[in-house]
């Protein structure tokens, strides 16, 4: 028997609700296809639902720790004369941090700083971007409790204008590598690279909480 | 050991160096020329100072890999019969005592007044501190650079 759908009562559905069910059909599939793309290999995926603030606040332990070192505050100093040495005392010659960040007149990071450690104790280490944080972005870590560090890292008006997704990329940046490769004399981080990385991207996937003090 | 070509006071050397060798020993050992002094090498007193495209790079830190392609200038070629202000100036003001610290003081206080014509003490200061002076010629220095850049408004160095 032939059925004819656009007629009469007692078929599957009737012609106004078959008509509003397949837009919204249609609509829960453009919504569905617009969230189906693949994100690329190397996307960092944040994910609200792993908020963990106590989990975040133990992760922010190591990254403090090793944010605070030698290796990493001594280029992020609370006035614009960068630090030096294990116990992080003004830099010998007192270079300035000028606009850019890249020191002033005769007296230019890269005057000294080559692009790899000079051999030898007491040298200048090496890097090809060495520089401060610019003069507008000071990015301070010297003098910072946990609480005002986090807190910092993570408002964009003060961390270079950093995303989540930017901020976890610069633990890969080509300066705070070189942290872990000081040149000859000088102590390492207090945790590896690779431990350094995977609690800074915890803290942040975390929620990037805070502690309280 | 590599063959190199260095542009040194506008004039191509032809070199044969390692190109890890520091700046320094090219250009005092193999160009001959001795303006430029070897003190700390370890980048910590300024005396092997010298322009690398305008900067003023310390050259027993700087490899010679580093400065090939690029302009070099050192002391002797500052300019033609030590016309340069910062030259005429410390002649003037009788700046050094040994002499030995000299010719990187010169070379710095240069790049400072190619950025800054009218420092300031302050000025002077930051840019200056990397250059130990042991005979503590500081103050005359101070005055000589300020003199200089009395010259250079008077007469605006070329080039």
């Amino acid at each position: 028997m032939k059925q004819d759908l656009n007629k009469g009562p007692g078929y599957f559905l009737p012609r106004k609700a078959a008509t509003l069910l397949s837009v919204m059909i249609f609509m829960i599939a453009v919504a569905a296809s617009a969230f189906k793309k693949n994100p690329p290999a190397k996307e960092i995926r944040l994910n609200l639902a792993e908020r963990d603030s106590v989990e975040s606040v133990k992760a922010f332990e190591t990254v403090y720790k090793t944010l605070m070192s030698p290796r990493c505050m001594n280029c992020h100093p609370a006035g614009d004369v960068p630090l030096q040495g294990d116990d992080s005392h003004l830099h010998a010659m007192g270079p300035k941090r000028g606009v850019d960040g890249k020191g002033v007149f005769a007296m230019k990071c890269a005057n000294c700083h080559q692009d790899t450690n000079t051999p030898g104790l007491h040298t200048p280490p090496g890097n090809h971007d060495w520089h401060l944080p610019p003069a507008a972005m000071r990015m301070v870590f010297q003098g910072k409790s946990p609480h005002e560090l986090a807190k910092q890292l993570v408002d964009k008006k003060q961390n270079g204008n950093k995303d989540m997704k930017k901020l976890i990329e610069h633990a890969d940046d080509g300066l705070v590598l070189a942290g872990w490769n000081p040149g000859e004399g000088r102590k390492l981080p207090p945790v590896s690279h690779a431990e350094f990385k995977k609690a800074w991207i915890t803290w942040i996937q975390k929620g990037a909480y805070a502690p309280k003090k | 050991m590599a063959k190199i070509t260095l542009n040194i006071n506008k004039k191509d050397y032809q070199l044969e160096a390692d190109p890890q060798m520091p700046l320094l020993w090219a250009i005092r050992d193999l160009a001959g020329l001795k303006g430029t002094k070897y003190g700390c090498g370890v980048a910590q007193c300024g005396a092997c100072v010298v322009h690398l495209d305008g900067e003023a790079v310390r050259s027993c830190v700087t490899k010679v890999s580093r400065a090939t392609g690029k302009k070099v200038v050192t002391i002797e070629g500052l300019s033609e019969n030590n016309s340069h202000p910062v030259q005429k100036a410390w002649q003037e003001v009788d700046v050094p005592q040994c002499g030995y610290c000299h010719s990187g003081q010169i070379m710095s206080a240069a790049v400072l007044l190619r950025e800054k014509p009218n420092p300031t003490d302050q000025d002077i200061d930051d840019a200056m501190a990397g250059n130990i002076c042991r005979c503590g010629t500081y103050l005359r220095i101070r005055e000589a650079i300020h003199k200089a850049a009395e010259m250079q408004q008077k007469a605006p160095v070329k080039g």
